[in-house]
């Protein structure tokens, strides 16, 4: 008579190879372990190449001067060279085609950012001309007296009356 | 009648039997020494940070946002800058409102739920802001704790996640020394600075390295001793933070303090 | 809004993606498992180690380790974000990671369980199909019955002493390879925990043992409990019974046999508990001692923030009370009843210190996090990581107790082991 103590086991054993067999579908055929070893690069390889494949939204300062070099060329005199068009001007995805404007951030918000004095002494911070957010001018935009692409000169776009104190 | 003996025999042949399909799970594959003999690739991903050139405006944080699609309104992020204030008596205020996307605007430190903290400016003995980011450690922590190989370390050092294989268990999240782990509010899976790296196989540099516009965040490759960030980390002081946890991070930073945690 | 922050109240400097994480479900998920893993020990205690005074709550707590088994997994599922990808746990498994093992543990030990129920019941299985063979007119329950009972038995319908002396051997062995198993099965979840570097508070090696001890600690409670529960209840149907049958056994004898089992498996309990306090006591004074770095903060967070949680509701009445209650000579029903809630309790509140305590602070450690566990539930996420969701999975093995013990009866069962 056949021993029946075993037909458990045989249970398992088929539900282990129900796993396996599941994970021959399910599991990615390049899925292993790569350059840094088990610990670091059990992955799917493939991956790698969808994070490269993200689109890239900040194009940097390089192309602007190719339409925009008076305005490049001006802040390039100044002490706001250092700054990247794309801080302002938003990021350039494929402008001009797409998109055709960039959308300009002309907010207090975005000129405080350095602009708010803090009193490090020790900090860089506390040597860049700064002022104090909710007494200085708060209702005005900064930009209708500094031109920001040379804050030394002033905004000659907008008449001095227009700004109340 | 079934003895011990026999018994123990045959469960042993049975394990035996289950072992060998398990070798498909390809864990111990030749190709896996192999690959961990040649470490040594011709990109490894470092990061500079110097400390003394951060003003704390953000605009590396708000740049990153937009770069990698983590929602600008989103309490996480995938960088950020901390601010350290510490007083003539020797105490330290730290604060990074909302990972400093806006920069810091206001005196006031941000004590979470205690509210804003005012510190009187002939109390402050020095003040400075540190820019914070994944680290890439060699050693990465929240890799080894991945239950499913999710994340991993691309061969130039960047740890990835994949989105389409991450179960969310967050176990990563609590490996990471650092904080830099979340979940991304639109995916619902483990989220981390990756160094841009889409830009980075473009031949660009990180979003946040072209941001900032005082030179505080520098990114280069260790492995080509040309690279102007491998010259000034091999010639000059350098720091890692929190070396202790035998991660082996690979942001360095100049200009660190002890207060920095 | 980002996953964390409805329930996470931060306190000076946190790290701005910090957040509790690792909420109520990953309470629950070692306080499962420790009553999974705690019930089977105890039914081993009299499969394997002969300790006949068991025989009773033997049979008892493995049927409720069954029931309890797939709820161990069930926190896990709950808090996974993609509980569909669980799955990939047994596809890809990083065993660097100490849950990659919990797939491969977990099935290993779900089979020993079912097995070793098989075998224990498999004389019951093959004696139902036989009764209900022979019924004449089977009425379509009796049928389905039947054909359950068909299944179960695997086609083994063998009972010759032979056979079934078989048997006996067979739950001997398996309950024996299960208590490596089961505290295996434990012994990693404290693993889990206590090889998180970057976690100040879990790091210790101590951590899986603690967790085993109280694992068994609390299974053993849970099975004192619920035992005197369904012994009560059985009382009353009997008492109910008696009226038209006075030939059945009067409440007074179960109540004696009642009490023996309970005084006994108290002896377990209590020597388990010692341990367990003991290893706790022992990781508390060494962390006071040495005072690394991180103790200014786990300080604080011990000794103030959670001070109440910690010595009052785990050590006081969770620890301490039931000491004394099952110590005092002449242990009543009650008060063992008693004892066994406050135990059980105790072991929760620890779960709830080591779980959610690990993550009352910064990894900054300038700055705390506080739990605020989500009452009425808004949408899915505050139901699966608040207070519902652990309601859900309290109930569920009680639930599932009951329809297990439906097919298979735990009490009133004659055979043999």
């Amino acid at each position: 008579m056949k021993n029946h103590v075993w037909r458990p086991l045989f249970l398992v054993v088929a539900i282990v190879a129900g796993i396996l067999f599941t994970r021959t579908l399910l599991v990615p055929s390049d899925f292993g372990v790569y350059e840094r070893g088990y610990m670091y690069g059990w992955h799917r390889k493939s991956n790698e190449d969808d994070w490269k494949k993200i689109r890239v939204k900040y194009k940097t300062s390089s192309g602007c001067p190719e339409c925009h070099k008076d305005k490049y060329d001006d802040i390039k005199a100044s002490p706001h060279a250092i700054i990247s068009c794309e801080n302002c001007h938003g990021p350039a995805y494929d402008h001009p085609n797409d998109p055709q404007g960039l959308h300009i951030d002309r907010s207090r918000e975005l000129c405080i950012r350095c602009h708010a004095y803090l009193p490090y002494k020790n900090n860089v911070r506390g040597n860049i001309p700064g002022i104090d957010p909710q007494n200085h001018y708060p209702q005005a935009q900064c930009i209708m007296c500094h031109y920001p692409h040379n804050p030394v000169k002033p905004n000659l776009k907008y008449k001095k009356t227009e700004v109340k104190p | 009648m079934i003895s011990r003996r026999s018994f123990c025999k045959k469960a042993m042949i049975a394990a035996g039997g289950i072992m060998i399909p398990l070798a498909a799970l390809e864990v111990f594959n030749p190709q896996r020494l192999a690959a961990e003999k040649d470490g040594t690739g011709k990109v490894r991903w470092v990061f500079l940070v110097d400390i003394h050139k951060c003003v704390g405006c953000g605009f590396c944080v708000k740049a990153c946002k937009t770069e990698n699609e983590v929602p600008y309104e989103a309490n996480v992020t995938r960088t950020w800058v901390e601010r350290y204030v510490v007083t003539k008596t020797g105490k330290t205020h730290i604060d990074s409102p909302k990972g400093a996307r806006d920069g810091f605007t206001s005196q006031k430190i941000d004590q979470a739920h205690h509210g804003l903290l005012e510190v009187k400016e002939e109390e402050i003995a020095k003040a400075f802001f540190v820019p914070k980011l994944c680290n890439q450690c060699e050693n990465p922590a929240c890799v080894q704790v991945c239950p499913v190989g999710a994340t991993y370390q691309a061969a130039d050092g960047v740890v990835l996640i994949d989105r389409s294989w991450c179960i969310g268990c967050g176990y990563c999240v609590m490996g990471c020394p650092y904080g830099v782990r979340f979940f991304h509010p639109v995916y619902h899976v483990a989220e981390k600075c990756n160094f841009c790296y889409h830009r980075l196989a473009k031949g660009m540099k990180s979003a946040c390295v072209d941001a900032c516009p005082f030179g505080a965040r520098k990114i280069g490759n260790i492995r080509d001793p040309e690279d102007p960030v491998t010259k000034i980390i091999t010639t000059e002081q350098v720091n890692v933070l929190k070396e202790e946890f035998g991660t082996k991070p690979q942001v360095f930073y100049i200009g660190l303090s002890r207060e920095v945690k | 809004m980002v996953h964390g922050e409805a329930w996470t109240l931060k306190e000076f400097f946190v790290y701005p993606n910090e957040y509790i994480y690792w909420s109520i479900q990953i309470v629950m998920y070692p306080f499962m498992t420790g009553l999974v893993a705690g019930a089977f020990v105890l039914s081993s205690l009299y499969h394997v180690f002969g300790v006949k005074q068991l025989k009773d709550i033997a049979r008892f707590s493995l049927v409720f380790s069954l029931a309890l088994l797939p709820v161990a997994m069930m926190p896990l599922m709950l808090h996974l974000q993609q509980p569909q990808r669980g799955i990939y746990v047994m596809m890809t498994p990083h065993f660097t990671s100490a849950i990659a093992a919990f797939g491969i543990v977990f099935t290993t030990y779900a089979m020993i369980v079912l097995s070793e129920i098989w075998f224990v019941y498999r004389q019951y299985i093959v004696e139902m199909v036989l009764d209900l063979r022979e019924k004449r007119r089977r009425k379509p329950l009796d049928s389905v019955r039947l054909a359950l009972y068909s299944v179960l038995s695997m086609g083994a319908m063998d009972l010759s002493p032979e056979a079934l002396h078989k048997d006996e051997r067979a739950v001997g062995i398996l309950a024996g390879i299960g208590i490596p198993v089961a505290c295996f099965l434990h012994g990693y979840a404290g693993f889990i925990f206590g090889s998180v570097k970057a976690n100040a508070l879990w790091m210790t090696p101590l951590m899986p043992v603690i967790f085993i001890c109280s694992a068994v600690v609390s299974g053993i409670a849970l099975c004192i409990v619920t035992y005197i529960i369904v012994m009560e209840l059985r009382k009353l149907i009997l008492a109910w019974k008696r009226k038209n049958n006075p030939r059945l056994p009067s409440s007074e004898e179960i109540k004696s046999a009642e009490i023996h089992t309970v005084t006994i498996t108290a002896k377990y309990l209590i020597m388990f508990m010692v341990l367990a306090l003991t290893l706790e006591l022992l990781d508390l004074i060494f962390r006071n001692y040495t005072a690394v770095k991180s103790w200014d903060i786990l300080r604080s967070v011990i000794y103030e923030k959670d001070f109440f949680k910690i010595f009052i509701l785990q050590y006081g009445l969770g620890n301490i009370v039931p000491f004394i209650i099952f110590l005092l000579p002449g242990l009543t029903i009650r008060r063992a009843l008693l004892g066994g809630l406050l135990v059980l309790m105790g072991v929760f509140m620890m779960r709830w210190n080591v779980v959610i305590g690990g993550q009352a602070f910064s990894a900054s450690f300038s700055g705390f996090m506080e739990y605020q566990l989500p009452i009425w539930p808004d949408n899915m996420e505050t139901f699966k990581e608040g207070l519902f969701g652990a309601l859900t999975v309290i109930i569920t093995p009680f639930v599932l107790f009951f329809c297990v013990t439906r097919v298979l009866p735990v009490i009133g069962v004659k055979d043999s082991h």
